[in-house]
């Protein structure tokens, strides 16, 4: 299990998983559950665009996610912001779509894309995940404070200079850029699944915000690689243990802060009496 | 000059004659009726979210039913409901944590997907299914599905027609509506069935994932027309109705065009179409705000 080809998927998919369970910190907290679902869903025309194309499914991933990220940005700007997410996020699909009737992509091929097929990473994307993966470390880095304050106190934000409009705009970028590493990893559909459940397991077992994005890269490293370790001795795809991992995780977390009020409510009530 | 020369480039020979042609488009009209009356309200309440995660956990249900031999449309709605029903446990009714929620679901529910398109694909029943339940395929519709479609179009209008009063006002304020004693949770959970039906039903014509064009975009681009709610529904189905025909059309066309070996996807050009008529209605809109 930890030798050969295994190396590059632990290793990749402890990146990603670091990468979603900080950016995804972020996504929980402005409550934009709805782009981090959309950016990667709709890039997966870049993928199938990219190999009809015969370019590197990278540098489809990544046009399409910054194109879904400015497109939601811009257009939601005037109207519905969340009826434009779904457009956007259906007209790069039906894309998608296209692509692969054109292309002469077959079934197993757009599956992986969807789902991901983090058993069969090769060395040679270890360094570009890497790489992705400090770019967005750090982007979040330098953006914390302005996005920490415009993602809870937005008025606040925009009364010291900080556009929320420009911080969206900014935010979304690094979404798109964390999708375009991750997605040939987990898959369009999954990347999702691991930027809400381990961010939101985190923010209900405690309210500091620094330990919070700790202990969702915890959590997320936690999910991904139990994935890889059931798809590995099941040989059931690494989605399914990433997508029902996550919610389960989200599940004991709630359950335990819902238990946790209960115990503190009985116990204040009790020195009252 | 005659009709026919005249419409002989738009349709292809054998448009008229073909069955599938003709299953396609009443099957088209009659989803683009439902999506019409429930997207106007998807998007007034702005669950679009819900909407496109109700899609998505369609492909659970024709992946599931794929596996045990069942037809797309019953595993559609099964999983659909059953999956409107937990986002309503989890909390889909409080408009703050409702996004997260939702995508709790969604994302199980896509893990599940995973693993049944999987199993799908190891059992022999071809790895095509994958493309079929994702992206659909309309012209593989067998007449026999109508009556269900017809049926289950009816029941999603008939529970909005009769949900109509109380589920706009609490749509347009919440507050007001439970003054005035109008169960309002029952009737967003009464609503989010509705909206369950009619995913379902966008999924077998345009795919499970691409369901949600055919539910938002006649519909936000119909209220950017107008703000009256049943005008804007007429506008919705009028907008469903032209997209998924003329992609209909266009799709029965391509078979003729690069490269030659097969159509192109029907799906494509009816979201193609969406969006391009949502665009073409925000000019609309800018045109009237510009001249008032």
């Amino acid at each position: 299990m930890f030798s050969g080809f295994m190396v590059n998927a632990w290793t990749v998919s402890g990146i990603v998983a670091v990468v979603a369970g900080v950016v995804g910190f972020f996504t929980v907290l402005r409550g934009s559950a709805f782009a981090a679902h959309a950016i990667p869903n709709g890039s997966f025309a870049g993928a199938a665009g990219a190999s009809l194309v015969g370019v590197g499914t990278l540098l489809g991933l990544g046009v399409f996610a910054f194109v879904g990220a400015l497109g939601i940005g811009l257009l939601g700007r005037r109207g519905r912001h969340d009826a434009v997410t779904a457009l956007m996020l259906v007209t790069m699909l039906a894309l998608g779509a296209l692509f692969v009737s054109l292309g002469s992509q077959y079934a197993p091929e757009v599956y992986s894309l969807l789902f991901g097929e983090v058993l069969g990473i090769s060395s040679n994307s270890v360094a570009p995940t890497l790489i992705l993966g400090v770019v967005c470390v750090a982007a979040i880095g330098l953006l914390y404070r302005p996005l920490m304050l415009s993602s809870t106190l937005p008025e606040v934000g925009e009364a010291r200079g900080i556009g929320t409009f420009a911080i969206e705009l900014a935010f979304l970028g690094v979404l798109a850029l964390a999708t375009a590493m991750t997605v040939p990893v987990v898959g369009t559909l999954l990347i999702f699944s691991l930027m809400i459940g381990a961010p939101a397991a985190a923010r209900s077992l405690t309210d500091r915000p620094g330990v919070a994005m700790a202990l969702s890269v915890v959590l997320a490293l936690a999910v991904v690689w139990f994935a890889i370790a059931a798809s590995y001795e099941t040989d059931w795809p690494v989605g399914f243990f990433v997508g029902t991992a996550s919610a389960a995780v989200y599940v004991a977390a709630r359950l335990w802060q819902v238990g946790r009020e209960r115990y503190g409510r009985r116990r204040a009530l009790g020195s009252v009496a | 000059m005659s009709p026919g020369a005249l419409l002989g480039p738009v349709f292809a020979p054998g448009f008229f004659d073909n069955e599938a042609v003709h299953v396609a488009l009443a099957i088209g009209a009659a989803v683009a009726v439902v999506t019409g009356v429930v997207g106007v309200f998807t998007v007034m309440r702005g669950q679009s979210f819900a909407g496109e995660a109700l899609g998505d956990i369609g492909t659970t249900g024709g992946s599931a039913a794929a596996l045990v031999g069942a037809g797309p449309l019953a595993g559609f709605v099964a999983v659909d409901v059953l999956a409107a029903a937990a986002m309503e446990l989890v909390g889909v009714q409080r408009v703050r944590g409702r996004d997260l929620a939702t995508g709790i679901v969604l994302g199980a529910a896509i893990g599940l997907a995973a693993l049944f398109l999987y199993l799908d694909s190891t059992q022999g029943t071809g790895g095509s299914s994958t493309v079929t339940i994702l992206f659909g395929s309309i012209f593989a519709i067998s007449s026999s599905t109508i009556p269900a479609v017809v049926a289950l179009a009816a029941l999603a209008v008939g529970l909005i027609a009769g949900l109509y009063r109380p589920l706009l006002l609490s749509t347009v304020s919440p507050e007001m509506a439970a003054a005035r004693g109008i169960p309002v949770r029952l009737v967003g959970a009464l609503y989010l069935l509705a909206l369950a039906l009619a995913t379902a039903l966008a999924a077998i014509t345009i795919g499970t994932i691409l369901s949600t064009a055919l539910l938002i975009g006649p519909a936000a681009a119909a209220l950017r027309l107008t703000r009256r709610p049943l005008r804007a529904m007429l506008a919705a189905i009028a907008i469903g109705i032209a997209a998924t025909w003329i992609g209909i059309v266009l799709a029965y066309d391509s078979y003729h065009w690069p490269p030659q070996e097969h159509g192109w996807p029907v799906s494509f050009f009816v979201v193609a179409l969406v969006f391009a008529l949502y665009l073409l209605s925000g000019l609309v809109e800018w045109r009237r705000e510009k001249g008032a």
